[in-house]
């Protein structure tokens, strides 16, 4: 049965707004739809001029994470039915707004790199896999699902004051390779997680858990690590 | 990078996190009133300098009833400030329990409420039977 839903979009152009204003649309959407769908919608048959980010619409890519009703979300796997008729879609906060829905994701990706994200080992390259128990391999299985859409890092209320703050998801990646038992740079990764600008920043506040659109226990994640640190095991 | 001034500490506020969020809030606040009462503490204690007259004194602003309001308001701090803490203490070295974690903020409901209602009650009762 479709529903008509009122959308309330934050907009902001930086060539023609001094700030940002709200629009707001009418229209017909299936409880089914996602806010995607609806977004879409907006901009084929209302207004053109709406900005997002989108890509493969199916919760892999990572490209439409932003705050919806409050919250962070993909907007290809939020529907419409678990919303109600009222949606509120916002940027992700702690990134600079480009346009409308679009952040400048620039730094998110600057701390990422910053983590070394890649296998380092120096061991002569064997001929066949490097092979790895089942059980090794559900050390950190949970952080291998990251899409690096940023939900968690822009819920965060420590990135939120300071921008220099890796933030969840370069931990979350960190993870991801400090306790692969085939990766040599864990030492290196767990240095630079403990600067000031590392884990510590981290005080336990459970958004990013709450945000991430693939359930990873990012919380937990980093509380591994900070762990990690504390008792030099990993 | 984000700043107050762009609006993001409104919008934080904004954000639809769960217990996590303001219990962390709380936190702060609650820690910045400990503070505070810190500095009005050194200062009557200061007070004691001008004689031990002058000091008794002005003990009564802490007996009036508006006196006995913010020192529940100074136990609700103090207390809250310790317990939250320590669940935090206990997440951070148990990472494995974070699982869980809304349900300990509720165990942390239960145990601030049994500490703090007695207090509070014995703290305001004077005001009612003129103690």
């Amino acid at each position: 049965m479709t529903m008509r839903v009122h959308v309330k979009v934050r907009r902001f152009d930086p060539d023609t707004d001094q700030s940002p204003w709200w629009s707001e649309h009418d229209l017909d959407a299936e409880p089914s739809d996602r806010v995607l769908d609806v977004l879409n919608k907006i901009k084929w048959e209302q207004d053109g001029k709406l900005a997002y980010r989108r890509s493969c619409a199916h919760g892999i890519c990572g490209s439409d994470a932003m705050r919806i009703n409050g919250m962070n979300y993909l907007a290809c796997k939020v529907l419409v039915k678990d919303l109600g008729s009222n949606i509120t879609v916002e940027p992700l906060l702690g990134l600079p707004v480009i346009k409308d829905l679009i952040v400048d994701m620039e730094l998110f990706f600057e701390h990422y790199r910053s983590i070394m994200p890649y296998l380092v080992n120096n061991d002569p390259v064997p001929t066949k896999e490097r092979l790895q128990s089942p059980e090794e391999h559900e050390r950190y299985d949970d952080t291998t699902k990251c899409i690096l859409c940023a939900a968690c890092t822009t819920s965060c209320p420590s990135f939120w004051a300071t921008g220099d703050y890796l933030g969840p998801s370069a931990i979350v990646q960190a993870h991801r390779f400090i306790f692969d038992s085939r990766d040599q740079a864990a030492a290196d990764r767990l240095d630079i997680l403990n600067q000031s600008s590392g884990v510590w920043r981290c005080r336990t506040i459970y958004n990013c858990t709450s945000a991430c659109p693939k359930e990873i226990k990012v919380t937990k994640a980093i509380g591994e690590v900070k762990k990690a640190l504390l008792f030099n095991r990993f | 990078m984000a700043a107050a001034s762009d609006g993001t500490l409104l919008q934080g506020l904004r954000y639809k996190g769960r217990e996590g969020q303001w219990s962390w809030l709380l936190h702060r606040v609650a820690g910045l009133g400990v503070l505070l009462f810190l500095v009005l503490h050194i200062f009557d204690i200061f007070l004691i300098g001008f004689g031990r007259t002058t000091f008794e004194e002005l003990l009564f602003l802490y007996h009036s009833p508006l006196g006995r309001l913010f020192e529940v308001f100074l136990i609700f701090a103090v207390l809250f400030h310790a317990v939250n803490g320590l669940r935090i203490i206990i997440l951070d070295f148990w990472p494995g329990l974070m699982e869980h974690q809304q349900r300990l903020v509720w165990v942390e409901v239960v145990v601030f409420l049994i500490i703090f209602l007695p207090v509070a009650v014995i703290t305001l009762s004077p005001i009612f039977t003129g103690a």
